[in-house]
């Protein structure tokens, strides 16, 4: 499963990650943080569906996401 | 320092360039303007030859923030210039003495304000003085009054450059800019060309740690104490302040004047000796720091002083600031656009003499 | 649940310190930092480099790069990367300036820096307006676009045409690349970072003056979301500013 890890300190809410997801899972979360900001996140249910692309961290303003890909195993999941 | 035992007739623009070239100076960023064009012509290939660079600037904004690049770099550099394009070069010092970069500039004084003229001129005293750009800073200015005076000057600029990490300034106007003497070139010893290895720009090599130069300081306190620092080293140029003295000694009447006017007028107080009257000659040869302290024990002897500039009354401010406590100075103007004579001082110092 | 086998694909880059920027939500400066830096690492240049700061919002540029730094005067950059790279040619020596900086103020510095083919490069981020003082007019502020000292909108006969610089720098002799990219969406982001690429290549082969434009969003002087922002730059900037390159020398066959 590749997965993307949100430093949510540096996160300041602007959602561009949001827009460039391949699959739609990234959203704004209901947390604040320390700066006030509202943070991006994948919800647990959607974690899973992460290719591990990169966009997301690619047009983050302030690599605040680092991606982890894996790469997939023979005969599926 | 090892003499050399020739002598070279050439005009003070050429002995600045010259004194450059034996303070090893490696880059040099000019911009056309009378009178001190001699200047970037020699440097054009005097640079190149000596193993460093020339660049004509597209202005005289462009020059100033050339050698801001280069002296935050670490390397002697030049830049030199007159009046109108002083004005220009502001901006750049006032940064450079905020982020307290090493770098020596010319000034050869022409008249003003506005475009004033290309004769001689004192009237930048005050710019090069008292911080000409924006904010609370001042820069070591030397007023050199003979060519020869021009090439030693410009060598010690640069070792007080580097040594305080500030601009220096040499102020010259249009007669020693383009006034020709025999003069005997030196070349100093023991130059560090690496003199900025500790602070300069150069590259993180092996890992160190990054290095900053910026006069920006927007945290609580932060400027405050920069400006502290800064008055603090300011304050203790006072013992590098130096002058000329002829023949104050037994002198009731002391004339104050700086540059070219000090030399026209060493040759009035000559003519006076020879007929017995007691004038004497306070040159001063840096003219920030001022020699306050040194006119200041000439005014507790109880002599009396008359300055005289090609101004309207600039440097005479520092005079009176000098000898505040005990007396005051006359003054006597020298119009920017006249080319003064000693036949022309006589008139004002004898008045002052005999207004005892 | 992490598998033993993943890979980190996308981190922070080395010369990139490990530190919250003072850019507003969604502005673009951070992106075109992190591509620089990603580069001034790819290409091992990051204790070769010598920054130029300028002033604007990305003043503060020096905080954020891990390399050696001098402050320029507003506009000045071209000037002091000149003096920097003339007194040490062997460092990599490159400026980061914004529109008002660059185009207004820095006109003549960085005309006469790319005219000369001085061995620098230089960031250029365009977003139409002066950031940090508040919002006001730039040179490259687009028809109509309103800000605090055009209220009503920029207009061609009052106030002029919003200036394209990589096409004028393209124009001048000693330089060896210039081109234009966006940091709007992925795509353009990739083609930027190539971009940047091909104009410090420019100086490590001492081929000439590199010039990269990147269009970029100011949600905050836009009034804008950050999204809103960025669908302006597709929308309105790009069909202004196009994408693409401009001039590229090695594409030429050398400078002479």
């Amino acid at each position: 499963m590749s997965r993307i890890e949100v430093r949510e300190d540096r996160c300041k809410g602007c959602l561009l990650c949001t827009t460039v997801c391949p699959v739609d899972i990234i959203v704004q979360s209901d947390r604040f943080n320390v700066s006030g900001y509202k943070v991006a996140e994948v919800p647990a249910e959607l974690k899973e569906k992460c290719t591990g692309c990169a966009s997301c961290a690619m047009i983050c303003p302030d690599v605040a996401i680092t991606v982890y890909k894996t790469p997939k195993k023979k005969g599926g999941k | 320092m090892s003499k050399q035992p020739e002598r070279i007739f050439i005009k003070g623009n050429e002995a600045i360039a010259r004194g450059a070239l034996a303070a090893r100076c490696k880059c040099f960023f000019g911009y056309p303007i009378t009178p001190q064009n001699d200047i970037p012509e020699f440097m054009s290939s005097a640079m190149i030859k000596a193993g460093g660079d020339f660049v004509q600037a597209e202005s005289e904004v462009a020059a100033a923030n050339m050698l801001l690049g280069a002296g935050a770099a670490g390397i002697r550099a030049m830049t030199s210039s007159s009046s109108p394009g002083m004005s220009l070069k502001q901006e750049a010092i006032s940064y450079m003495a905020g982020s307290e970069v090493p770098a020596v500039v010319v000034n050869m004084n022409r008249g003003g304000p506005g475009l004033g003229d290309i004769g001689p001129a004192q009237g930048d005293y005050y710019q090069s003085t008292r911080g000409g750009g924006h904010g609370d800073y001042r820069h070591f200015t030397f007023g050199p009054g003979t060519v020869q005076e021009a090439y030693d000057l410009t060598i010690r600029a640069f070792d007080i450059a580097f040594e305080h990490r500030t601009p220096v300034l040499i102020l010259g106007d249009a007669i020693l800019g383009q006034m020709k003497e025999p003069i005997t070139p030196w070349e100093p010893e023991g130059v560090d060309d690496e003199a900025g290895r500790d602070w300069a720009i150069s590259g993180r090599t092996g890992g160190r740690d990054k290095r900053l130069i910026k006069s920006l300081f927007l945290a609580e306190g932060e400027l405050a104490g920069q400006n502290k620092h800064l008055q603090a080293k300011y304050d203790s140029w006072t013992d590098l302040a130096e002058c000329e003295q002829f023949e104050t000694q037994d002198a009731e009447l002391v004339i104050c004047a700086y540059g070219s006017i000090g030399r026209i007028a060493k040759s009035a107080v000559r003519k006076f000796r020879k007929e017995g009257k007691k004038v004497g000659l306070f040159r001063p040869i840096t003219l920030y720091p001022f020699p306050s302290a040194d006119l200041k024990k000439l005014a507790e002897e109880g002599k009396r002083f008359l300055t005289i500039e090609h101004n309207l009354g600039q440097m005479v401010d520092d005079v009176r600031l000098a000898v505040r406590t005990i007396c005051d100075s006359e003054f006597f103007p020298i119009y920017p656009g006249n080319l003064p004579t000693p036949d022309e001082l006589e008139a004002p110092i004898l008045a002052c003499l005999e207004g005892k | 649940m992490t598998e033993m086998n993943e890979k980190l694909v996308f981190d922070k880059p080395e010369s990139v310190i490990d530190r919250a920027t003072h850019y507003c939500p969604g502005c673009h400066h951070g992106i075109a930092h992190r591509l620089v830096g990603e580069l001034l690492d790819e290409m091992q240049l990051t204790e070769k480099s010598l920054l130029i700061g300028s002033i604007g919002c990305s003043v503060f540029l020096y905080n954020y790069l891990n390399v050696d730094a001098v402050e320029a005067p507003h506009g000045r950059a071209p000037a002091v990367g000149t003096g920097v790279k003339r007194a040490r040619p062997d460092n990599f020596v490159f400026t980061y300036q914004g529109d008002g900086d660059l185009a207004s103020i820095g006109m003549a510095e960085i005309m006469h820096a790319a005219n000369r083919g001085e061995k620098i490069s230089v960031v250029f981020v365009n977003n139409t307006v002066y950031g940090m003082t508040g919002g006001q007019m730039a040179p490259t502020t687009l028809i109509g676009q309103k800000t605090t000292t055009s209220p009503a909108g920029r207009c061609v006969a009052h106030e002029g045409a919003p200036i394209r610089m990589a096409e004028i720098i393209a124009s001048l002799g000693g330089v060896a690349y210039a081109a234009r990219g966006s940091l709007d969406c992925v795509k353009n982001i990739r083609a930027a970072k190539k971009h940047i690429k091909k104009a410090f290549e420019c100086q490590v082969n001492a081929t000439g003056f590199g010039f990269v434009e990147l269009l970029s969003g100011c949600p905050t002087n836009w009034k804008m979301t950050p999204v809103q922002a960025n669908e302006r730059i597709q929308k309105e900037m790009i069909p202004y500013f196009p994408l693409g390159v401009f001039k590229d020398i090695s594409e030429e066959g050398g400078i002479c």
